[in-house]
């Protein structure tokens, strides 16, 4: 198999925050046009932190990964905080990915900064 | 506990094939063109290997040329035909589903200004209309390249009508075997085709040899040059050891062919039965009928091929997927796109494909693995199913 990290594997076997939050303060999107993997993040914000989040991924291991990842990085963090999650920060929590699945972190943190920027907007 | 469920992209060497081969390795070292009695007992090998070859096929041992695999066979097939009849036309004719040792080859050949190719396209099963192979002809053909069993989905195509037109216009006719030698009969004095591709390790031979068996008659030029072995059609000092692990791998492969591929046809039904049954939206790919034993093919909409495979591996299956999502880009099977399946339809493909180790308990454990990972990529999915 191509190398994951166990991290990896076991974001992939156990997301973490699953799903789409009804009604939610922010919802955002980001793909990844050369494969076609996509990413919806939804989050709801109160006291100026992200209180709830959810995502959901249509694409590989890593994509599926880094968006648990991502979630759970961003879950409970002021909104500032949030905001400046980078792929780095995904990369480094899931102990890596193979190089040419970098790209799905960035993906990840795509998504969580439109939903956030939605939610800026918005409330 | 691993199963492996991949046979069509290589299988496991047979004991046999590797005591032959490794009492080859140690003993004998002499180079099959020396006129002594160390090189004669390399020839010897070499000759026996070329009359098991040319007796599983129906064909004759001189019609027989050791390559490196079947990636050469399918290049020596192309190449050398447009080459050898580069004076009467240049004109290639295949499909969309062919294995890329083919396509990618046919659109060199185009791009170099040496073919002009036409692709035929297939029917929603990977089928191939003879009529339709006929209607591409024209005056200046000189090859049609058609697979026997498709590699991905593992659809056959009718080889002996398609052989039957060509022969009718005296067009060189070459099928990539690689799939079907070993677990189909292919009998080259019935089917009219005048170049077969074959690999050894698709029949628990060894890696890095095959052959292209060249009907008498038919015009192929050689594209390398050397000391003139292979009647000079393929010119290099012999892998000895390779070519007689090609050999007895087919041997033993042309005799338990009739038993074991019944055997696998019936595991093959039992998989396929099982995932339509169990998992909602399941695609069978490929022909529902005329198909290779061993190949059971599906696309699960809302999945993508890379996450299924491995969520199989950390369960404990070797599988593969039409979708390799290598280098960031995941380009979806051209052999699935051409059977019209949307593109991401195309992305959540598994192949699954049956050998002689597989029981019927790794099928029941498969089924039992299988549905819950679709469930949970598919309730992970953005994609609505």
């Amino acid at each position: 198999m191509r190398v994951y990290s166990d991290a990896a594997k076991e974001h992939f076997t156990n997301p973490r925050n699953v799903g789409t939050l009804s009604e939610p303060d922010g919802k955002g999107s980001d793909a990844n046009p050369s494969c076609g993997d996509r990413t919806t993040i939804t989050l709801r914000v109160s006291s100026g932190r992200v209180s709830e989040i959810a995502f959901r991924t249509f694409g590989c291991t890593a994509a599926i990964a880094s968006a648990s990842q991502v979630t759970e990085l961003a879950l409970g963090r002021p909104v500032d905080g949030a905001w400046a999650l980078e792929p780095a920060d995904v990369l480094n929590a899931l102990g890596g990915l193979p190089p040419d699945k970098e790209a799905c972190a960035l993906m990840a943190v795509g998504a969580l900064r439109a939903a956030l920027l939605d939610a800026r907007v918005r409330t | 506990m691993r199963a492996y469920f991949d046979h069509a992209a290589t299988t496991p060497l047979d004991p046999e094939v590797a005591d032959a081969m490794s009492r080859v390795l140690r003993d004998v070292y002499g180079n099959p063109s020396s006129i002594y009695s160390e090189g004669q007992t390399a020839r010897a090998l070499v000759d026996q290997a070329r009359e098991d070859v040319a007796r599983a096929l129906g064909a004759a041992p001189n019609e027989i040329v050791f390559t490196s695999g079947g990636t050469e066979a399918d290049n020596l097939a192309l190449r050398g035909t447009l080459r050898a009849r580069a004076a009467e036309g240049d004109g290639l004719v295949t499909t969309a589903i062919e294995h890329h040792a083919v396509l990618d080859t046919a659109h060199d050949l185009a791009h170099e200004g040496r073919a002009r190719v036409t692709v035929v396209g297939v029917d929603k099963h990977g089928r191939v209309e003879p009529e339709a192979i006929e209607r591409a002809l024209d005056r200046r053909t000189v090859l049609v390249s058609v697979m026997h069993g498709n590699n991905e989905i593992g659809t056959l195509q009718p080889l002996a009508r398609i052989g039957a037109i060509d022969r009718e216009h005296g067009i060189t006719f070459h099928s990539d075997a690689v799939q079907t030698v070993g677990a189909l009969p292919l009998d080259v004095s019935r089917v009219p085709v005048d170049l077969v591709s074959v690999n050894a390790h698709k029949f628990y031979g060894p890696k890095g040899v095959g052959a292209l068996y060249v009907r008498t008659g038919t015009r192929i030029a050689t594209l390398q040059t050397g000391g003139g072995q292979e009647k000079g059609r393929r010119t290099g000092t012999e892998n000895v050891a390779g070519i007689v692990g090609l050999g007895v791998a087919l041997r033993i492969a042309a005799a338990k062919r009739a038993e074991e591929s019944a055997r696998q046809a019936r595991l093959r039904d039992r998989l396929i039965e099982g995932v339509r049954g169990r998992i909602p939206g399941a695609v069978l790919t490929g022909h529902p009928s005329e198909r290779l034993p061993n190949n059971a093919s599906f696309c699960f909409p809302g999945t993508q091929g890379e996450a299924l495979v491995v969520a199989l591996d950390l369960a404990g299956f070797a599988v593969s997927s039409g979708s390799a999502c290598t280098s960031g880009s995941t380009e979806p099977s051209h052999v699935l796109l051409a059977l019209g399946l949307g593109r991401e339809v195309a992305q959540g493909s598994l192949r699954l494909t049956l050998g002689r180790g597989t029981t019927e308990a790794e099928i029941d454990a498969l089924l039992a693995a299988l549905p819950p990972i679709v469930a949970r990529l598919r309730a992970v999915s953005a994609v609505p199913v």
